[in-house]
């Protein structure tokens, strides 16, 4: 078991290096650099190369990249050309927000799709199976910035609720409890629904498989009772491709709470990566694509890492 | 969210081997099926509402008119105004064509290089195989979305050059596919015979895999025009997407959120739900083509 965890620990090396390159080398090789975004369109080219030397722009990629990560391996992500701040501290100060809404987004739409998606391959072929289904494929084929704007006019604008976002504003003040879940009620509720669209609908299919399946029909000619039946043998083994599914969805994850981070102006990683990316902030858009990049390597590993503890029959060699 | 492979690829279960392409069993089950009706029907509607449209309505799109902004639907103008006075009905249409264009034309581009980069990777194997998957798991790691948006920022690109950049950016989850599939065909007798008989690789690449693969690519590219079209669809709302003034769905939904507190309910609505039943008709396609391709999935069904 250690083995196997060291042996994946040790495959992700290679891939965090791979994120490391292809995004630095992306992010530098196309045109139109800070310096030209910085001046404007009326910038000589006396003034850009000025620009560059500052920021170390004229020296070859490769020293370059060597230099950013050196840095990054003493932990330095460099300093934001904008904000006079270090990226390390921005991406420390917005990253929680966003695992916040993200985390609780996951857990309760990961909940929400294991009890629909059972249920509605328990009782397939129903009205409510019909109904959901094509609840979960309205929800699924939304933009995922739709439902929140709908909730902005329901919850916001008509009820009065919850506020349609600004938490940056509310920070200001040293918001309390209360002013943290009206802030981020909103964001995650819209996570939730995107998510459980798809998610609940790989449930069904998968538990439809596994109520089928000959375990589950000697479970019950064995006489044990249907919750027995349903949920200790059938949902337990179909909750399984959920992990792996989950480890797979971060990428996504991350680029649905960028959408709905500027919906809701909700201060955290996507944010700060919008406004970084329109203002050409390379430290901060590069900080932030290798910390994602990282965190979906690590989330990936833990995801094959929970598989294997909960999954007797994987071997680990 | 926005581009979700994931499930689709853990969704498509390999399909069983068909007798190479002439069998049309698969898609009259395919046709059998309400949704595959529901979904056909649907987007050929929007088809031709986008492209034959503007042959019967002819109030010009890009004509503003300063007297008449933001104006209630009248018969005049069936969809009211937007905040130039132009005429909504007409941009719907012409919004459809570049979104429909766009969504396809990407889709098309995507599978290509995908179906051609699972091939090769499934058939040649070894070392090479190695090196292009580890490729796509670090393309995975990075997400799409910020990429996308990124590039955009730099590039403010036309139509033609972002179909190019959300293919670049969206081809890896055929590829796996594509690969899985060839791996567990490559060793069927069909392919060793033709290889006995001195095929060249290229030659089992198009006569006999591709025949084989083809289900589950159709299933995916239908989807993939989904993605693609929810993905200008974001972009615009971000503040990029395509330049003006042809406009776009994608471009006018998240324009018309800055008339939201005017309750400028037309502006918002005809878009949204337009993107709506394009997604949703596209929807029921894929999982109907999927239902029909794919027979393990229907025995399970019962």
């Amino acid at each position: 078991m250690a083995r196997f965890i060291v042996r994946r620990f040790l495959q992700a090396v290679p891939a965090l290096l791979g994120v490391s390159v292809i995004s630095f080398f992306l992010v530098h090789l196309v045109p139109g650099g800070p310096a030209a975004a910085m001046l404007g369109p009326r910038a000589t080219p006396a003034r850009i190369a000025v620009i560059n030397r500052e920021f170390g722009l004229n020296k070859p990629l490769w020293d370059q990249y060597g230099n950013w990560m050196w840095q990054l391996l003493h932990g330095n992500l460099g300093v934001s050309y904008f904000y006079n701040e270090t990226v390390w501290h921005l991406i420390q100060v917005n990253m929680p927000r966003t695992l916040a809404i993200v985390g609780l987004g996951v857990l309760i739409a990961h909940l929400s799709s294991i009890l629909l998606g059972s249920a509605q391959a328990y009782f397939r072929d129903t009205k409510f199976d019909y109904v959901m289904t094509a609840l979960t494929y309205f929800f699924y084929s939304m933009p995922v910035f739709w439902p929140g704007i709908l909730f902005i006019i329901i919850f916001s604008i008509d009820l009065g609720w919850f506020p349609s976002g600004g938490l940056s504003n509310a920070l200001v003040n040293n918001p309390g409890f209360g002013s943290w879940v009206a802030h981020t009620t909103l964001p995650v509720l819209t996570i939730v629904l995107t998510t459980v669209a798809g998610w609940g609908r790989y449930m069904r299919t998968t538990m439809t498989d596994t109520l089928v399946q000959d375990y589950v029909r000697t479970a019950r000619s064995k006489g044990l009772s249907e919750f027995v039946v349903v949920v200790k043998h059938a949902l337990r083994n179909s909750v399984l491709p959920l992990i792996t599914l989950l480890g797979f969805s971060l990428p996504n994850l991350f680029s649905g709470a960028l959408l709905i981070e500027v919906v809701f102006n909700y201060p955290g990683m996507g944010l700060l990566f919008w406004n970084a990316a329109m203002q050409r902030d390379y430290p901060i858009i590069l900080g932030v694509v290798v910390i994602t990049g990282v965190l979906t390597i690590l989330g990936n590993l833990l995801a094959d890492i929970l598989y294997s503890l909960v999954d007797p029959r994987i071997q680990y060699n | 969210m926005s581009a979700k492979p994931e499930f689709r690829e853990a969704l498509a279960s390999p399909p069983a081997i068909k007798a190479p392409r002439g069998s049309s069993r698969e898609w009259r089950a395919f046709w059998h099926n309400p949704l595959a009706r529901l979904g056909v029907g649907g987007l050929a509607f929007m088809v031709l509402f986008a492209f034959a449209g503007p042959l019967f309505w002819h109030q010009d799109a890009n004509q503003p008119n300063l007297l008449q902004t933001l104006a209630a639907p009248t018969l005049h103008h069936p969809l009211g105004t937007d905040s130039l006075g132009r005429d909504y009905l007409k941009r719907m249409m012409l919004g459809g064509q570049l979104s429909l264009l766009v969504g396809f034309a990407a889709a098309l581009v995507t599978t290509v290089i995908g179906v051609l980069y699972g091939l090769v990777s499934g058939l040649v194997g070894g070392a090479v195989d190695a090196v292009m998957m580890r490729f796509i798991d670090i393309m995975y790691a990075i997400p799409y979305l910020f990429l996308l948006l990124f590039l955009d920022s730099v590039f403010r690109p036309n139509a033609a050059v972002l179909i190019f950049v959300i293919a670049a950016l969206s081809w890896f989850g055929v590829a796996r596919l594509v690969r899985s599939e060839v791996l567990s065909l490559k060793h069927r007798d069909f392919v060793e015979a033709a290889r006995a008989m001195g095929s060249s690789t290229w030659r089992i690449m198009i006569r006999h895999l591709l025949p084989n693969v083809m289900g589950v690519v159709v299933v995916n590219a239908t989807f993939q025009v989904a993605d693609a079209i929810l993905v200008v669809a974001y972009l615009s709302f971000l503040g990029l997407g395509l330049p003006p003034p042809t406009p776009n769905w994608g471009e006018m939904l998240s324009t018309s959120m800055q008339y939201m507190f005017q309750n400028a309910w037309w502006l918002i609505y005809p878009p949204g739900i337009a993107i709506l039943v394009v997604e949703l008709s596209v929807n029921f396609i894929g999982d109907a083509l999927r239902q029909a391709f794919d027979p393990r999935l229907n025995r399970t069904r019962t």
